[in-house]
């Protein structure tokens, strides 16, 4: 009787399963592997770290996944109805254990590695000699502040405040410190120096990106949040806001300038010529 | 015992009127289908909303219904992507799987009559119903429905119109909405624990109950406990959106060059209830679909679920560890660096309990004889999806590597193969399955493998590109990709996404149809068409008013006693008592 009702027809859906299986499993690796779509190169040496956490991350999860696909193919197809009776395994105390303990072992050591990529960006702070920007989101623009020569920025308050001014941080017009502020609406940095950026936020919450950087960071209302970083290659880079700010999120792009150090002091002199028209 | 029986015999008398019977019922089994009647409904608005998103991403400048002019602004873009978000995740996955087959099946997988609350059950659905509609009414004010997305981040979403289109009027409505939507829920995670604790039938411990009867209850727990904060939180955003108040708007803002007066909030605040949900509500949305995916794996593999213990402690394992994980949505923030890193380490020990149940569902398939009926073949999908989902978010529980791919569409691929698709192959196995049960017939086979092959091809052509998207570094939530340079090379796989979704969504008309056409037409349904072993198909299709038309159901085994040696059917049910099993 157990034989008869063999169902007709479960070999070809087995195969079917099977084969799409196999083949969504190497489409998926063949993608990967050829990084035939991949983050841009790294400009900075902790950008190459969490690369290199990634691709640790990404053999471990591949192995996990090439072999649950291929796994889930294999016994679907190999224990397909064919008028066979099932076994009445309840089961495996052993295998239960030593699977528990595997992935234990396995994604928590994996966490625990990544964790010195993550000291390096936010338990150290910037070292003392590190450039000082302050960066500003706001719908839907950045703006970038730098101290001028005397090296202080100048006190800021909301009352100050004046967007057709230029004036975007509240920069106290009292406070000779302020007076060499250079505002921009792009960031510029030398190369091979440490900067020291910190983030604040007018209105909402922003996130302030450079891909090239590996640097992502909400701009918060309310909160300074530095953050630094070292980049090693000149160029132009794109800035982007991924943190979503209201209806022109998507038009909230600036840009980044590494630039050696003569560049970089030359730019510095242009701006302020600029701010002084 | 006479009082008793005569009280018990009036309250199995099933109501007569239209409206008691279909309307306002307190029939468990009439809840559960005005539930999954609801989700029906929302999951084709959802998936319509989506529809318009993916056809802007890939055709800006096409044409297309409902809007002034076939143009689609960036304000109604992103109040398209606020309101799918929300639907999809209140209105489908919180609903179908739990509220839906889990009030249908429960009592009756327990041996119950009904819930234990029976009009709480029915008020927890006039609620959500209510809540549906308070939260579409935003789609009909002038401004439009909101634009924060579904985690309706603060000062965004606290700041009123000012903030921007759609954040006045239909924020409020969408904060309301929810609100009334959480307690619809605690109404109804009340009444699951009750009837998980309470009603079991005689023999049914709770290490015999069905892994369904599991999922829906620690559920149940999770939204008990997760619900009520979320509560919380819209409304003290209620508060500060009309009463003035600051929890979560600091001092010192400008927006649309206008001072704002709120001080002393915090944004981080929201960010903390909120996530104090969502992480578990994830788990609410995908743990039912793994209690239906052990199940009906089971039942089609003629095989006892492989290490039912560690399924159940699996299960609650990762209802608790559910809740200490949801800082991992905040690495970017500003929180504290260092609670990053306990989260990360939290969410990596999360995917412990997410293999095992994954090796044990392959375990029951080894050795099993697998016969391929639609709710088998989801089931099967569900495990493929689950793995595919899961490796994902090994690379975000990184919070290092969490730098390169938050709030890119690696995040936006990873949460929808894993909670929504995931999920929703659940849904779709739970319904081929039971749906004999509740409607007394059977479903097409046919047009349900027809079903399965192209949706399960489709779902990893929409989501799988999105992972190289996110590496790329797309941002996520933008309507227009033309404003930055790097992502012009990436215009060919927007519209690789967009047909593969268009595709997608056509094929889900296969199932309406077959779901509709099978109410009236389908061929009529045997009590056990799957020869399964839980109490619900010893009972007819549909089940009687009261479910056991009076008798009380015994359990003498657990749910999965397939393949019995020395038995002469392949499958032992769970109310046959032992002298009466017929050997080989």
């Amino acid at each position: 009787m157990l034989r008869e009702r063999s169902v007709a027809g479960s070999t070809s859906v087995a195969v079917t399963l099977s084969l799409l299986l196999v083949v969504f499993t190497v489409i998926t690796f063949w993608l990967f592997w050829t990084k035939r779509w991949w983050f841009p190169e790294s400009i900075t040496q902790i950008g190459r770290e969490i690369d290199a956490q990634f691709m640790r991350t990404l053999a471990i999860t591949g192995i996990v996944f090439v072999a649950s696909q291929l796994a889930l193919a294999w016994v679907v197809f190999r224990y397909r109805d064919q008028g066979q009776r099932s076994s009445n395994s309840h089961g495996n105390n052993t295998m239960e254990i030593l699977w528990t303990a595997a992935t234990a072992i396995l994604f928590v050591g994996l966490g625990i590695y990544a964790e010195r990529s993550w000291a390096e960006v936010h338990f150290r702070g910037a070292k003392p000699d590190a450039v000082q920007i302050e960066g500003q989101g706001q719908q839907f623009k950045w703006y970038f502040r730098y101290p001028g020569p005397d090296g202080k920025f100048g006190r800021t308050d909301r009352k100050f405040v004046d967007d057709s001014a230029g004036n975007f941080f509240g920069v106290d017009p009292d406070d000779p410190a302020g007076k060499d502020d250079l505002t921009t609406p792009l960031i510029a940095v030398p190369v091979n120096r440490e900067v020291q950026l910190t983030l604040r936020s007018k209105d909402v919450i922003h996130s302030f990106t450079v891909r090239e950087l590996r640097v992502k960071q909400d701009a918060v209302p309310g909160m300074l949040i530095p953050i630094h970083f070292t980049a090693e290659k000149t160029g132009r880079f794109e800035v982007a806001c991924v943190e979503l700010c209201g209806q022109n999120h998507h038009q909230m792009r600036s840009f980044l300038l590494v630039l050696d150090d003569e560049g970089y002091q030359n730019w510095l002199r242009e701006q302020a010529a600029f701010s002084a028209q | 015992m006479v009082t008793h029986e005569e009280g018990g015999a009036h309250a199995h008398h099933p109501p007569t009127g239209f409206i008691r019977k279909y309307i306002f019922s307190v029939d468990h089994k009439v809840i559960g289908i005005q539930y999954i009647l609801l989700a029906l409904v929302s999951v084709f608005v959802g998936m319509a909303l989506s529809l318009f998103m993916r056809i802007h991403l890939a055709w800006p400048d096409a044409k297309v219904p409902f809007f002034h002019d076939g143009i689609i602004t960036p304000e109604q873009y992103l109040a398209l992507m606020t309101m799918h978000g929300s639907i999809m995740v209140f209105m489908v996955l919180t609903t179908a799987p739990q509220s839906g087959f889990g009030n249908y099946f429960l009592p009756i997988q327990i041996g119950a009559a009904d819930m234990a609350f029976p009009v709480l059950n029915m008020l927890s659905f006039w609620v959500t119903f209510l809540s549906l509609m308070v939260m579409l009414a935003a789609f009909f004010v002038t401004a439009g429905a909101p634009i924060s997305g579904w985690t309706a981040y603060a000062p965004l979403s606290a700041l009123g119109e000012i903030a921007g289109p759609g954040q006045g009027t239909g924020q409020t409505l969408w904060v309301i909405g929810l609100a009334i939507f959480c307690i619809a829920a605690l109404l109804g995670a009340l009444n699951f624990i009750t009837t998980t604790i309470d009603l079991r039938a005689r023999g049914l411990s709770l290490l015999r109950m069905p892994l369904t009867c599991w999922t829906w209850f620690v559920t149940a727990v999770l939204g008990l406990l997760a619900f009520g904060v979320l509560f919380a939180a819209c409304l003290l955003l209620l508060l500060d959106r009309v009463a003035g108040t600051s929890f979560f708007v600091p001092g010192g803002l400008i927006v649309s060059d206008k001072a704002v007066d709120h001080a002393g909030g915090s944004p981080l605040l929201w960010q903390h209830l909120f996530w104090f949900f969502g992480h578990p509500e994830v788990y609410i949305a995908i743990l039912p679909g793994m209690g239906v995916a052990s199940h009906v794996l089971s039942t089609f593999a003629r095989k006892p679920v492989f290490g039912y213990r560690a399924m159940v402690y699996a299960i609650c394992g990762i209802g608790f560890l559910g809740f200490m994980v949801w800082g991992h949505h905040m690495f970017m923030s500003g929180m504290s660096p260092y609670s990053a890193l306990a989260f990360s380490l939290l969410t990596m020990s999360i995917g412990v309990p997410s293999a095992i149940k994954t090796f044990n569902w392959l375990g029951t398939l080894w050795g099993g004889r697998i016969q391929f009926k639609a709710p088998m073949l989801f089931a099967l999908g569900f495990v493929s999806l689950f793995v595919t989902g899961g490796v994902s978010g090994l690379f975000l529980a990184q919070p290092a590597v969490d730098i390169a791919l938050h709030d890119s569409p690696f995040v936006v691929a990873h949460f929808h193969i894993i909670m929504g698709v995931a999920a929703i192959f659940g849904i779709f196995a739970a319904t081929y399955f039971w749906f004999s049960k509740m409607f007394g017939r059977m479903m097409n086979e046919t047009l349900g493998k027809i079903h399965f092959w192209l949706t399960f091809v489709g779902v990893y052509l929409i989501f799988m590109p999105m992972h190289w998207q996110g590496l790329v570094g797309q941002p996520r939530r933008i309507s227009d990709f033309t404003n930055y340079d790097f992502l012009a090379p990436l215009q060919p796989m927007q519209k690789f996404i967009s047909i593969a979704a268009l595709f997608t969504i056509s094929v889900q008309l296969i199932f309406l149809f077959n779901f509709l056409y099978s109410l009236k037409r389908g061929k009529k349904a045997e009590m056990n068409p799957w020869h399964a072993t839980t109490l619900e198909w010893t009972v007819p299709s549909p089940p009687p008013h009261d479910n056991f038309g009076g008798h009380v159901p015994v359990v003498y085994r657990g749910p999965y006693e397939f393949s019995v040696p020395g038995m002469a059917e392949d499958y032992l049910p769970q109310h046959l008592a032992p002298e009466k099993v017929s050997k080989a």
